[in-house]
């Protein structure tokens, strides 16, 4: 494939990985990464997302296929002369060595001069905001402040490539925000490749340039956060990114990409065809903030009835059953229209065809 | 004072006497495992100590000739009211129990030999005035001044002559302090030998353990757990089973020489001598010891979370260096404590030195028990095992400030 061999910093080619030898964690496995991107392995545990990233740090070998890293193939390459950077989960700060020491050791097994070591290291710790910390042990820092103490480490001997394996899973939520911001700029400012594993998906969505969704050992779909979100290729990443809707039916005609799929009770409702056949049972997923409630003229009219009115400040959530689906969200906006809901009352709903995309089951 | 601070020092009052009655709780509940220590543990070993010190046979029984003597000067005449009251208490010590005598003979006797019977017969024999003529008659050896001398050394109740010997040293009986005689300088050499012995079972321990915890630390949660068993093992056989069982092996005769043999590496003449030396107790005492060293050290290791070595790989260190510099001392709390731990162990070792040590693997354990069985010197075994006691204190002290004690993991 010439074309990825040209465009790809970081190609993994049919890379397949097993562990006992009968099942894969990482099936037939092709991902280019770009120079200066930001991409996220999302998915759930036992997706095949930290594997991925193992091979790539070294630490996995690949059981077939091939890894390129910047048009070298590196599967035989052990992990420290890769030259990558690398963040783990719980920091990895080593224990018994200061802040400076830490951040040192990569310049000293690189026999780098004491001089510029000292001044490599200070550059580091300015870059994250630690600069008084140099003589504390990692012990004596909260966890925000190891995180950017690894991150330093990682960073100061100028690595090709950041890999991050869930960072900030340790971190509250108020930090870990915070955090996401800090690395996201560190990313832009430094124009460095940065490969984030992560199973947050607002994680990933705030932070990637392109998000990779792992299920099953499969690349589910890759593409960019909004288009993730607003265009999900299959059931599983409409269902792992945000919250979604789903009506199920079976789609009994295909035209100019639109699917007819019919509803318990023979009623036809139109959606976007993404992944439907005629003949084969769909379903259709429609985000819950783009659904409407009596809506004027809209093609798409049904019938729902409350179930559950909750009052969440900015917006409302209400819990309706539509057709057989007792878990149809809408989410209303907490504007001027605002009106009360009981439950038990009959409400109509409805949203643009396009809104709605049959997917697979 | 107004009412708020008058609720507070009741409710601090009311506070002091529910901690009381939960520490009172706690107290008695350790209150049966403290008597066990204090009565099995504390008091014979202060007893032991003390004994090395402290001995009131003589100046209790003899305590006018004890005040006399040791007013005495070593090269003076013999003073006659000194003679006239080692008489007199010689024969009341006599009346109040007959045994007496001969054993404060026997004191006198281990600071000069041949005293045994020449004080025995102090109290046996009717001697009038005047006393020194008295006892010069009874044996030339009251003339001179050697038995006088001994007698002044064993008198006082506190002396520190019992722990002079042990580091083989002689108290003088005008308080001077010479080295023992070479040929009975026993004591330092065995001392010597037993920290050479123990630091080289520390190091086996160590160089043999180490790769093991490794291995236990880093392979699935079954295996480890089968490993462990048989890391075990020994702790659940019977020490004098394993003995005989390193005896079998390793005699001239066993299966080590005879598979040696077998093979033609070495020829029926040339059989080795392993057994009943030094080479056997390392041996024997290593295999001993080995889980103390793996346990505290498979502890520490498997607390130590993977990712600190590709961490160390990630950032360029190559796998030695990832080792060396951040796994290693990662591991030095239990290392430290295994070492402690099989160190004070093996210097205090006994019963693998007295059953396949021979002459050459007798360590400073088995002197202790050749004077507490053999030569009834209770005194002088009290003394070799407070300096072996002071010496193990001493390394714990210095572990503490070393390391840290804190740092210290056990299993």
């Amino acid at each position: 494939m010439p074309s990825l061999r040209t465009n790809g910093f970081v190609r993994f080619e049919n890379v397949q990985k097993t562990y006992d030898g009968r099942s894969l964690v990482v099936k037939a496995l092709n991902l280019s990464i770009g120079r200066g991107e930001f991409l996220t392995l999302l998915g759930p545990s036992g997706s095949g997302k930290t594997t991925t990233l193992m091979m790539l740090a070294g630490f996995e070998s690949a059981t077939s296929g091939e890894i390129f890293l910047d048009d070298e193939l590196i599967n035989n390459i052990p992990p420290h002369k890769r030259g990558l950077g690398m963040v783990f989960q719980n920091y990895a700060l080593f224990p018994h060595m200061t802040v400076a020491d830490n951040i040192a050791f990569p310049l000293r097994v690189r026999a780098i001069g004491k001089a510029e070591t000292t001044e490599r290291v200070r550059q580091a710790l300015d870059m994250v905001r630690m600069s008084n910390f140099e003589g504390r042990k990692p012990a004596q820092l909260s966890g925000g402040q190891q995180q950017r103490i690894a991150l330093a480490r990682a960073l100061v001997f100028e690595p090709k490539l950041l890999l991050m394996d869930e960072p900030l899973g340790a971190l509250d939520k108020q930090l870990r925000e915070h955090m996401q911001f800090e690395i996201k700029h560190l990313h832009e400012r430094l124009g460095i490749t940065i490969v984030y594993v992560t199973h947050d998906q607002s994680e990933a969505l705030t932070m990637s340039d392109r998000i990779a969704v792992f299920n099953d050992g499969r690349i589910q779909q890759l593409a960019a956060p909004s288009d993730l979100y607003e265009k999900p290729d299959n059931s599983f990443v409409a269902q792992f990114i945000g919250e979604n809707n789903r009506l199920r039916g079976v789609t009994r005609a295909l035209n100019n990409g639109r699917a007819e799929v019919e509803m318990r009770g023979g009623v036809i409702v139109p959606a976007l065809a993404v992944k439907a056949a005629v003949g084969e049972p769909t379903q259709i997923s429609i985000r819950p903030e783009r659904v409407s409630l009596e809506p004027q003229n809209s093609e798409i009219n049904l019938e729902g009835t409350v179930a559950e009115v909750i009052y969440l400040g900015d917006h409302i959530r209400i819990r309706m059953q539509v057709f057989d689906d007792e878990n149809f969200i809408v989410k209303l906006s907490n504007g001027s229209a605002r009106r009360d809901f009981a439950v038990g009352e009959s409400l109509r709903v409805g949203w643009s065809v396009e809104d709605g995309r049959a997917l697979d089951v | 004072m107004t009412a708020v601070e008058l609720g507070t020092e009741g409710l601090e009052r009311r506070l002091a006497r529910a901690e009381r009655r939960g520490k009172l709780r706690a107290f008695l509940l350790v209150a049966p495992l403290l008597a066990f220590v204090l009565l099995s543990f504390a008091m014979p070993i202060l007893t032991l100590v003390r004994q090395a010190a402290y001995n009131t046979l003589v100046s209790a029984n003899l305590p006018e000739t004890t005040a006399l003597i040791a007013d005495w000067k070593v090269d003076a005449p013999v003073p006659e009211p000194l003679c006239e009251a080692l008489v007199r208490e010689m024969h009341a010590a006599k009346e109040v129990d007959p045994a007496i005598p001969s054993r404060i003979a026997t004191f006198v006797n281990r600071e000069r030999a041949g005293s045994l019977s020449r004080v025995k017969q102090v109290a046996n024999a009717d001697i009038k005035a005047p006393y020194c003529a008295g006892l010069a008659a009874l044996h030339d050896d009251w003339a001179q001044p050697d038995i006088w001398r001994a007698l002044k050394i064993v008198a006082p109740s506190f002396s520190p002559r019992f722990f002079l010997q042990a580091l083989d040293f002689r108290l003088q009986a005008d308080g001077s302090i010479r080295s023992q005689d070479s040929n009975e300088a026993l004591h330092l050499m065995l001392f010597r030998r037993t920290l050479l012995v123990a630091a080289g079972v520390t190091l086996a321990c160590a160089l043999l353990g180490f790769p093991v915890a490794y291995l236990l630390a880093h392979v699935s949660l079954r295996v480890s757990n089968m490993l462990l068993i048989i890391v075990l093992l020994p702790f659940w056989t019977s020490l004098l089973v394993r003995t005989t069982a390193w005896i079998a092996l390793l005699q001239q005769n066993g299966v080590v020489n005879d598979t040696l043999v077998a093979l033609h590496i070495i020829g029926e003449k040339g059989r080795l001598e392993m057994m009943y030396n030094m080479f056997a107790t390392l041996v024997v005492m290593t295999h001993v010891l080995l889980p103390f060293m793996i346990l505290p050290l498979f502890s520490v290791m498997k607390g130590i979370n993977p990712n600190f070595t590709r961490a160390a790989l990630s950032l360029g260190a190559t796998p030695s260096t990832a080792f060396w510099k951040v796994y290693f001392p990662q591991t030095i709390p239990g290392l430290g404590a295994g070492c402690l731990l099989v160190f004070i162990l093996a210097v205090g070792y006994y019963i693998t030195p007295a059953l396949v040590g021979g002459q050459s693997g007798q360590l400073i354990s088995n002197i202790i028990a050749f004077h507490m069985q053999k030569t009834l010197n209770w005194p002088l075994a009290a003394a070799i095992g407070t300096i072996l006691l002071a010496g193990v204190l001493l390394l714990y002290w210095l572990y503490s400030r070393l390391v840290g004690i804190d740092k210290m993991k056990l299993g």
